[in-house]
């Protein structure tokens, strides 16, 4: 083989490279999380299967509706009509994003950009404390 | 029709005293509210929608013009910026001259000049930002209104070139540290987006005044410009009525009562 | 062919780690800007959201296009004493291109969306336009050059499929132009802009200061690599840019006389602000200035036949074309766009440190790419004549 001492030097600082998340997470094993369920209400806009599947598409398509075609109201699984709004009916049953949203987030390392904007129910708190000069 | 610019506003501003005052005006300054009305909204389509807005300049004091920009600021959690040349403005007060630059020179009255004027986006029939906005990220609702949609938005900027009016807003900073309160009902916007006045659409979509209205208490009328039957069309057609830079052929939905 | 790139005297890779630093400062400061805000890293400001950057694209298309002068001629004319300088304008376009796309990239606020533009294809847009005509002459620049350029490598023929892309890439040079031009020419309210003069000031000032910056630079190339396009196309293209040179400043005069003889206030005010100061700002009098002594000077050196066929003030000229426009398109014409706004108020415009940094690392990434691409293209010609030289002895 020409080039031996370059190829396979190489190779073996690729293979390293592309592998290092497995490495760096060689043997701390996490449990799965458990995103904490609003008490009070039961029943989503959709059943709780399409919910966890398909949630990502369900707010694509509601901010289409709003915000693009002027639609504020959408009729779940169960009948009822909802307002189509991400702070004023999701959060309002599903109080906390940190205990919510961000639990499996972070567990599959995505890294939704909805709290740039909206503001979450846990972030009034923080924004009143910075206006109160305790940045 | 030998009648210049300057001879017609002083006759206009004679009239503002004594609150008569009819002009046939051919050419420049489209002052009467019929023919205001004729020309940036013509015939109008029946059965349509089209917001407008006219705000009756005689009658806003300075006191007003504060409640309205607050009570609108507040609750769309525009960010309190102290650098005037960044700062984020969805309505604001200006004065005569830089509302309406071209008539600046024309030597308007003084009480014209002293007067407040509060400045929003116009809702052009015919929007330039829509035009240029690369990824329709700025874009007209079937009644008229221009949309921003942050979540499309790439901070371009082309929009903030295009408009004529200086009405848009960049976010040059993370809006959500200059917020002076906190509305949680609505959202903020991030930083790199463009903003601006929406017309409060989502009031509207349930039936609701826009904010500014609201709070103008019956100081700035709003309406379907389009039914003629509606208190809007009425008003400006029974006033002298200014728009903003109307030879640019923009057909702002914002109408002055001076 | 690539590996010539690879190959190189120390001089060679001092100049490419030059180039690698600059673009990891202006790297650097383009993610400070996004991690801080615009409003603290740059200097634009609400009324003028295109500043430095889209000035940098303005002269820059201008630049990319400088092919099309060489290439016209060449293809289209059988101008033999292109022959050389062919492949190097083409991989100078290419170049060019991405100095003007990354201008347009790096203004965006939300660049990680960027290809929100060909997801919702937008026909309305012009910078719809801008990207899909700077795109395909990108493409079409090194398409063509990469092909000949191995055609020679192989010492045979380019292939006959080529010719089609050739014309295409000539008819579809001055495009970038126009349709660049277009961004800020159909924009009511902006009387600076708003000429239909925009468009073609746009063509002939980049058809002359692009060959001239080539010029410059295939003279240098000259010196530093013994390379040389030879005395004929040196004197052809410098003909080129003093006509283009003329027809550029024609067109700024006429714009001129239009403004001020009209006496519309929208017109006149942008270029009393940037010539003699509007409202108690000044800022840019001085820079208006320099362009137009810059402007004479190269003109003057141009039009005269002793001082344009000697090499050196030839190359004086040539860098007074460049800067001249450089300075009108690249600031004055964004500045003056903006001053003053729509509400009639002068509201002066300083480009900040590291606004000009991240421009100049853009350019920074364009002069890399033809640095390499240059590299490439005279190694294989240099080999080639080492073979001739071999044969004949």
């Amino acid at each position: 083989m020409y080039n031996s001492d370059k190829v396979i030097p190489g190779i073996i600082i690729f293979i390293i490279f592309f592998t290092i998340p497995m490495w760096l997470n060689l043997g701390g094993a996490k449990a799965i999380p458990r995103p904490e369920l609003p008490k009070e209400e039961k029943n989503c806009v959709e059943s709780k299967e399409y919910m966890r599947a398909y949630h990502m598409k369900l707010l694509l398509k509601w901010r289409n509706m709003a915000i693009r075609e002027g639609k504020r109201t959408f009729v779940g699984a169960d009948g009822k009509t909802y307002l189509i709004s991400l702070q004023n009916t999701c959060m309002k049953c599903h109080k906390s994003n940190e205990k919510f949203c961000d639990r499996c987030h972070k567990f599959v390392a995505t890294h939704p950009d909805c709290w740039h904007c909206h503001i979450a129910p846990e972030e009034v708190a923080k924004l009143r404390r910075w206006q109160n000069g305790n940045r | 029709m030998a009648i210049d610019r300057r001879k017609f506003l002083k006759i206009a501003g004679l009239s503002f005293l004594f609150g008569t005052g009819v002009f046939s005006l051919e050419e420049f300054v489209l002052c009467r509210g019929d023919e205001v009305l004729a020309q940036v909204v013509g015939e109008g389509k029946k059965g349509k929608v089209r917001w407008a807005m006219a705000i009756d300049t005689r009658r806003l004091t300075e006191e007003d013009c504060k409640r309205i920009i607050e009570a609108c600021h507040r609750a769309h959690n525009v960010p309190d910026i102290p650098e005037p040349t960044k700062a984020v403005r969805w309505i604001w007060e200006d004065t005569f001259e830089h509302a309406f630059p071209e008539l600046a020179e024309e030597d308007p009255s003084e009480e014209l000049r002293n007067r407040k004027y509060l400045l929003l986006c116009n809702h052009c029939e015919n929007p330039v930002c829509v035009r240029v906005c690369p990824v329709q990220a700025t874009f007209q609702r079937p009644d008229g209104i221009v949309v921003q949609d942050y979540h499309r938005c790439i901070g371009c900027k082309f929009c903030m070139t295009a408009c004529p009016y200086g009405s848009r807003s960049y976010n040059f900073f993370h809006p959500k540290e200059y917020l002076k309160h906190v509305n949680p009902e609505y959202p903020a916007r991030t930083m790199g987006v463009v903003e601006k006045c929406i017309f409060c659409y989502e009031r509207l979509d349930q039936g609701k005044l826009p904010y500014c209205v609201e709070a103008a208490k019956g100081k700035i009328y709003f309406g379907n410009i389009y039914d003629p039957e509606a208190e809007i069309t009425r008003v400006i057609k029974e006033n002298l009525v200014l728009v903003r830079k109307p030879q640019l052929g923009t057909k702002p939905m914002v109408f002055y009562i001076v | 062919m690539l590996e010539y790139a690879l190959k190189g005297r120390p001089k060679y890779w001092i100049w490419i780690l030059c180039l690698l630093v600059i673009i990891a400062i202006g790297f650097y400061y383009w993610v400070l800007e996004h991690k801080l805000g615009t409003g603290v890293v740059c200097g634009l400001h609400k009324d003028l959201t295109w500043g430095f950057h889209i000035g940098q694209l303005a002269f820059f298309v201008g630049a990319a296009a400088s092919a099309v002068m060489i290439v016209l001629p060449y293809y289209l004319h059988n101008c033999k004493e292109f022959g050389r300088l062919t492949v190097l304008a083409e991989f100078f376009a290419v170049g060019m291109v991405v100095v003007s796309m990354l201008s347009v990239f790096v203004i965006m606020g939300q660049p990680q969306r960027v290809f929100n533009v060909l997801l919702y294809p937008t026909p309305h847009s012009i910078i719809f336009y801008d990207l899909i005509v700077l795109s395909t002459y990108l493409f079409l620049n090194l398409l063509c050059g990469w092909t000949v350029l191995h055609a020679e490598y192989k010492e045979t023929k380019y292939p006959s499929w080529l010719k089609p892309f050739i014309y295409w890439a000539i008819l579809w040079g001055p495009s970038i132009h126009m349709v660049t031009a277009f961004l800020i020419q159909g924009l009511p309210g902006r009387g600076f802009w708003l000429t239909a003069i925009m468009a073609p000031r746009f063509l002939a000032s980049a058809f002359s200061a692009g060959p001239a910056l080539l010029l410059v630079l295939a003279l240098l190339l000259k010196k530093l690599t013994g390379f040389d396009i030879g005395k004929k196309a040196v004197d052809t293209l410098s003909k080129i840019i003093t006509y283009a040179f003329i027809i550029n400043l024609l067109f700024i005069c006429f714009e001129l006389f239009t403004a001020f003889y009209s006496g519309i206030p929208e017109h006149t005010e942008p270029f009393i602000y940037l010539f003699s100061g509007l409202q108690g700002h000044s800022e840019w009098v001085g820079f208006a200035w320099a362009s137009v002594i810059l402007a004479l000077i190269g003109l003057t050196l141009l039009v005269i036949p002793q001082t344009r066929k000697n090499e050196t003030t030839l190359v004086l000229a040539c860098i007074a074309v460049v800067l001249s426009v450089w300075i009108d398109k690249g600031l004055l014409l964004m500045i003056g766009g903006f001053t003053p706004n729509p509400q009639g108020v002068v509201v002066p415009y300083k480009p900040t440190f590291g606004e000009v940094m991240i421009g100049v690392a853009v350019w920074a990434i364009g002069f890399l790419i033809v640095t390499i691409l240059w590299k490439i293209a005279v190694s294989v010609y240099q080999s080639k004549n080492l073979v001739v030289k071999m044969k004949g002895n």
